[in-house]
């Protein structure tokens, strides 16, 4: 039980002008589920990406032994031939083939080139079995959810007879119930004797699988805790090279009076006509307050304020939004953004970011008239205002030259945020503010709503973690199916009362 | 590279504006590709000058080939917008020959009488190119169909039409001299020429001294305004950025391009000026080039096209209105296709059922070379101009060499690739 099965030691790793990794040290025993913790930018991903042959032999420094022989890869194919199978954090499946196709793509039961489609399907079967998914093989990746992807991505590791699996953020996308199903996967696999490394921003879950943590910081191994030192506080103390006593900004809430009123709100499905996603919403923000909405993944809470924000989501809308009392049009994004109404999208790289520009241009870009005069841009009048945000929002970057794409996971939503807060909105929509980014980024986040707040401006919260909402809002909004099943103040909210109205709002659709 | 790959400098906020050199380095390396492309041009251009005995840079030789090639530069210009929309036009040659055609039926054919005013006509038929550009670009804009398959479909009905309104095989023309002038033209010497060194001729009639060169100083003025101008408002630029505390480029680095780029543009100047001055077309090409570096690099609407390139969703969320973007993109294109068009008219005298075929392909073939992603969002206006006039010379000097038409295709693909792939390479490395 206790041999070990991989040893890095002293990997380095130069990037031109940075150093991504130096002497970092990783031992992973036989059996166990290993976890590692960093923050965005610490180096895990760079880390996987050695182990796995992402970056080929001779780039980095450093030695692999992998059960006992040392390894060179020159590509992902090497470590996978020998059983390290990586899942990334974006799944690497694809949209238009079944499952089974997406299985064994590249690895098909063939003759002569020529597909056995029967045993591929068997042997799907039996794989997905494995994992605990019911599906037919025959179902397109497009059609199944983000938590059943991710199983089919394991699945797919399986059939390469893994022997040490790589997770990278698996729950990054998940819904607290897939998390959970997934978290229990790993469990069962390590009880089969297979050995994994789970990579995680979310402590709780490390806390409930890992049988060791190692943790990164700077490119460099702070320590592996053993399983009895773990601890939530223990680990963010490690990341972040100090104590964050709490998580959540401090903040003296001065509520006014109701800013953002929403009535009666209806959407229906932009494809499927006949089906109602929003179902009747009333919501309203005061002025200086951060309301939450929370709910499970796929509850419409993004449905929601999409279809808000310039009716980017679903057809048939009805309702009213009033701004002070007085009826608002929404209906095209820039009207949204003239009447100062700004959403910041769950999803940064797709729908937040042009990736291939560079922050300057990435934060102007909501309110281009704030730095031109007559359609042309005064170009100092936009560096400075670049500038400006990029120290406000701390944004960690060599210039606002640096393209967006580059960035970590953190620093990209300080551009986003950046932009819209350049956009000067009186009220802001944040979809998952904080998903996918470190401890210490999200903080930063907290202080930079905290403090939109205590500047009088209304906020609304969409938010899957419910210790995120408790933490920074004043009052819930509980969202399933659809429509709005609980309202509560954050004083006297509970991750356990929200997840009662969410029941309870099940319960009354199925009666 | 993944987002986690390089871990910016923890100390990012502190050091704010003082890292100079590195800004200048990274200017140095972002304005490569830039200057990598004039530097081939140039080198392109020496080896042509040498093979061809001296003949690409004889003054007579220089006005051809603008005038050959400015109807490419003029679409480039629109292709360029197109390309970095995150679209393609494939229709550009169809609809230049079609501008053509109904350009040479309304001034030869159809009783118009006054209408048939080359003026009007010109008029007229660049409203015909932003119809046909806002006719295609509506499909796709609103209607989100492909401009690959819009474009193509446009490529077939316009050479269609342009064949069936020339009555079959047939061309149109003679065209009259006042609208050939758009193309065979040269500006009118206002100040008169200038005699540089008079030569003298003996009893018998034979030169002496002198060469009898004459200049059109009209040229000479109006090129020494022009470099006069872009080294002042280079200079200016440069100071601006210093007040505000911002590095440009090093200062050697800014002197050095502002002399080479200028000693090159009065080189040009001066061999026009001793033919017959400056083409027309290459003072309409000039305006054009500068005007659309200005609003790719000043304006926002040039901005929002970058950004709907780059990611059409999150431009679309930032408030813009991308429907209405892609549909001016593609009537600008129409345009300048239609303007094509009647350059192209002009240079021949006559409306053929083959003007601009094919020539959608160098256009875009400029664009590439100058360095516009296929994927949308990046792109320079410089970087056409320069690959169409990398595209030109090759013809052009090709020709001269006589080099078959067929091995002068060879060799276009191939420096296409090569751009191309010099390209991707590149950004690797990055």
């Amino acid at each position: 039980m206790s041999s070990t099965i991989l040893e890095m030691r002293d990997i380095t790793k130069t990037f031109p002008g940075v150093k991504a990794l130096s002497n970092v040290n990783l031992s992973v025993e036989e059996g166990e589920i290993h976890a590692i913790v960093g923050e965005n930018g610490a180096g895990k991903s760079t880390l996987m990406k050695v182990l796995s042959g992402v970056y080929p032999t001779g780039t980095y420094e450093g030695e692999i032994v992998f059960r006992g022989q040392e390894c060179h890869f020159k590509g992902i194919h090497d470590s996978e031939h020998i059983g390290i199978v990586i899942i990334h954090q974006e799944l690497a499946l694809v949209p238009m083939l079944s499952i089974a196709e997406n299985i064994f793509l590249g690895n098909e039961h063939a003759s002569y080139g020529v597909i056995d489609w029967n045993a591929n399907e068997k042997r799907t079967k039996a794989l997905l079995d494995k994992v605990g998914l019911k599906e037919d093989p025959k179902t397109l990746i497009t059609n199944i959810g983000v938590g059943k992807q991710q199983l089919v991505e394991i699945a797919k590791a399986l059939s390469k007879e893994v022997k040490l699996l790589i997770l990278d953020e698996p729950t990054a996308s998940l819904s607290e119930k897939d998390s959970q199903a997934l978290l229990d996967l790993l469990l069962e696999f390590k009880r089969q004797g297979m050995t994994s490394i789970l990579i995680s921003h979310k402590l709780n879950e490390v806390n409930r699988v890992a049988d060791k943590v190692t943790v990164i910081r700077d490119g460099r191994t702070i320590e592996t805790l053993p399983r009895k030192d773990i601890s939530e506080d223990r680990i963010i103390t490690s990341m972040v090279g100090r104590s964050l006593d709490d998580r959540y900004p401090p903040r003296e809430p001065q509520i006014g009076e109701v800013i953002f009123e929403v009535k009666n709100w209806s959407v229906y499905h932009p494809i499927h006509a006949e089906r109602q996603v929003i179902k009747n919403v009333n919501l309203n923000v005061r002025k200086g307050e951060v309301v939450g909405i929370a709910g499970l993944m796929g509850a419409g809470r993004t449905e929601f304020a999409m279809s808000l924000f310039g009716r980017s989501y679903g057809r048939h809308i009805s309702g009213e939004v009033l701004l002070r009392g007085k009826p608002l049009d929404l209906s095209t994004v820039s009207k949204a953004v003239e009447n100062r109404i700004a959403y910041v999208t769950e999803d940064r790289k797709t729908f937040g970011l042009n990736l291939i520009d560079h922050i300057k241009h990435n934060v102007t870009l909501a309110n281009l008239g704030g730095v031109s005069s007559r359609g042309v841009i005064d170009d100092m009048r936009e560096m400075s205002v670049a500038n400006d945000y990029r120290k406000k929002t701390n944004i960690r970057a060599s210039s606002v030259y640096q393209l967006t794409g580059n960035l970590s996971g953190g620093n990209q939503q300080k551009v986003v945020l950046s932009k819209w807060l350049f956009a000067d909105p009186e009220v802001l929509i944040l979809d998952e503010p904080t998903r996918g980014i470190d401890v210490g980024a999200k903080y930063e986040i907290y202080t930079i709503i905290a403090r939109l707040a205590a500047e009088g401006k209304a906020i609304v919260v969409i938010s899957s973690e419910m210790p995120e909402l408790l933490g920074i809002t004043d009052r819930i909004y509980v969202m399933n199916e659809g429509r709005i099943v609980g309202e509560m103040a954050a004083s006297d909210a509970s991750q356990e009362k929200i997840m009662r109205a969410i029941v309870r709002g099940e319960g009354k659709k199925a009666s | 590279m993944s987002t986690e790959s390089a871990p910016a400098p923890q100390s990012g906020v502190a050091e704010d504006v003082k890292h100079g050199p590195r800004v200048a380095v990274s200017a140095l390396t972002t304005n490569l590709r830039e200057y990598g492309l004039i530097i081939a041009l140039i080198v392109i251009m020496l080896f042509f000058q040498y093979t061809t005995s001296g003949t690409l840079f004889k003054p007579v030789n220089l006005s051809n080939l603008v005038q050959q090639n400015s109807f490419i530069i003029v679409m480039a210009l629109g292709m360029l917008l197109v390309i970095v929309a995150g679209y393609i036009d494939l229709s550009v040659g169809s609809v230049a020959g079609f501008i053509g055609a109904l350009a040479a039926m309304m001034m030869v054919i159809w009783p118009l009488g006054i209408f048939s005013n080359p003026l009007v006509v010109s008029i007229v038929c660049l409203i015909v190119g932003a119809l046909i550009g806002a006719a295609q670009g509506y499909w796709i804009a609103y209607h989100r169909i492909p401009s690959f398959i819009v474009t193509l479909a446009g490529m077939l009905i316009f050479r269609g039409i342009c064949q069936a309104l020339l009555g079959g095989g047939s061309s149109v023309g003679p065209l009259p001299d006042s609208f050939k002038a758009l193309s065979s033209g040269f500006i009118p010497d206002v100040i008169g020429p200038l005699t540089l060194i008079p030569p003298t001729v003996n009893a018998a009639g034979k030169t002496i001294v002198g060469s009898g060169l004459t200049l059109h100083m009209t040229t000479i003025v109006l090129g020494l305004v022009a470099v006069l101008a872009y080294a002042y408002f280079g200079f200016r630029t440069r100071r601006k950025r210093e007040r505000h505390g911002y590095e440009a480029e090093p200062f050697p680095l800014f002197v050095v391009k502002t002399l080479v780029g200028s000693a090159l543009a009065l080189f040009l100047v001066f061999q026009f000026a001793s033919y017959r001055g400056l083409p027309v077309v290459l003072l309409v090409m000039g305006v054009l080039i500068s005007l659309f570096v200005f609003v790719t690099k000043r304006m926002t609407i040039g901005r929002r096209i970058y950004a709907m390139g780059g990611n059409a969703k999150a431009a679309q969320l930032s408030g813009i209105n991308t429907e209405r973007l892609t549909l001016l993109v593609f009537i600008n294109m129409g345009v300048l296709s239609a303007l094509g068009g009647l350059i192209i008219a002009a240079r021949l005298g006559q409306a053929v059922p083959a003007a601009g075929l094919g020539s959608e392909l160098d256009v875009i073939a400029a664009v590439f070379i100058g360095g516009a992603s296929a994927m949308g969002g990046v792109g320079q206006v410089i970087g056409a101009v320069v690959g169409g006039f990398i595209m030109g010379v090759m013809n052009n000097g090709m020709s001269i060499m006589g080099v078959n038409v067929d091995w002068q295709q060879v060799v276009k693909g191939l420096v296409l690739l090569g751009a191309v792939i010099f390209d991707v390479y590149n950004k690797n490395k990055a």
